[in-house]
């Protein structure tokens, strides 16, 4: 269940989270928003950190211009500049 | 005759002890990467199972799952673990949803390189050098271990206790009382016992308490 699969694809899971993660939005509540449990969005968006698709501070988590535009169906790899 | 252990299997009988932080640790699961700290702020029974497709183990997972909404309540999370791979993993819990009708929705480490196992103790290399046994970890919210209870290969677990087990160390730290042998909810709970002969004195003629000795009272809550 790997938020992003070897090929670069995003789970649903994953796309969801990067709707959802606007502006410093904490784990808990994108956990309570997708009704998932909290332990698997924290690792979803440790993944999504990793590569680069969110940002992360002292209030939560945003998705940054990559995660967007990833979020709107870009494929992976695909410049967003 | 001493025999001289593999070092993973000599790694394995440390344990870590109750009132001690979990030790630390990311695991390939079904659910993906995860490390323990993904649990914090939530309760979470660690279990390990001696291996997929075998029938106790089976019977443990179906208990398990429909034990989990009630752990749920309880702010508990489940996580299975065993020396086996996550494809075995997978094709085990789709067999049990397939044969059983009961959805495994918890995560099941793939500790195939025993790292969490031996982490945790939970190889009984007397009983098995290349099985785990049934282990059970209870970490609470802060990740300290707060209970371990070890069943051998051939018994399966009582479900019910390790609930029974959670919902009286939450009461207990809500309260700030102890849990007699047996007890359930909303049963009387154990006042410790007075540590000084002034408190002693005080303690038996105590509101609200029902004391059968200075050193034995009991409160309904």
């Amino acid at each position: 269940m790997a938020c992003i699969e070897s090929d670069g694809t995003l789970s649903h899971s994953a796309q969801a989270i990067l709707r959802l993660a606007e502006e410093e939005t904490p784990a808990e509540a994108l956990a309570r928003l997708l009704g998932r449990p909290l332990y698997t969005v924290r690792s979803s968006l440790r993944e999504l950190e990793a590569a680069g698709l969110v940002s992360s501070s002292a209030g939560g988590y945003t998705v940054t211009p990559a995660g967007r535009a990833r979020a709107e169906g870009a494929p992976a790899g695909e410049s967003t500049s | 005759m001493n025999v001289e252990l593999p070092d993973t299997v000599a790694a394995s009988t440390g344990m870590p002890r109750i009132g001690e932080p979990a030790p630390a640790f990311e695991a390939e699961t079904t659910h993906g990467t995860l490390r323990l700290e993904d649990f914090k702020g939530s309760w979470l029974v660690l279990f390990s199972h001696p291996a997929d497709f075998t029938p106790v183990c089976t019977t443990e997972f179906v208990a398990f799952s429909k034990a989990h909404p009630k752990l749920r309540k309880l702010g508990c999370e489940l996580m299975g673990l065993s020396i086996d791979s996550v494809y075995s993993h997978i094709a085990w819990v789709r067999n049990i949803e397939k044969n059983f009708g009961v959805e495994i929705e918890f995560p099941v480490i793939a500790d195939l390189n025993k790292e969490v196992a031996s982490l945790y103790g939970m190889i009984m290399p007397g009983e098995s050098k290349t099985e785990t046994s049934r282990c059970v970890f209870i970490i609470d919210g802060q990740q300290t271990i707060r209970a371990i209870i070890y069943y051998p290969l051939t018994t399966g677990r009582n479900i019910e206790e390790i609930v029974r087990v959670i919902k009286a160390l939450q009461t207990t730290d809500q309260l700030g009382l102890a849990t007699p042998a047996d007890w359930q909810p909303g049963e009387p709970m154990i006042v410790p016992p007075p540590s000084t002969q002034e408190q002693a004195a005080v303690r038996v003629g105590e509101a609200g308490i029902d004391c059968t000795d200075w050193y034995f009272c009991k409160r309904t809550v």
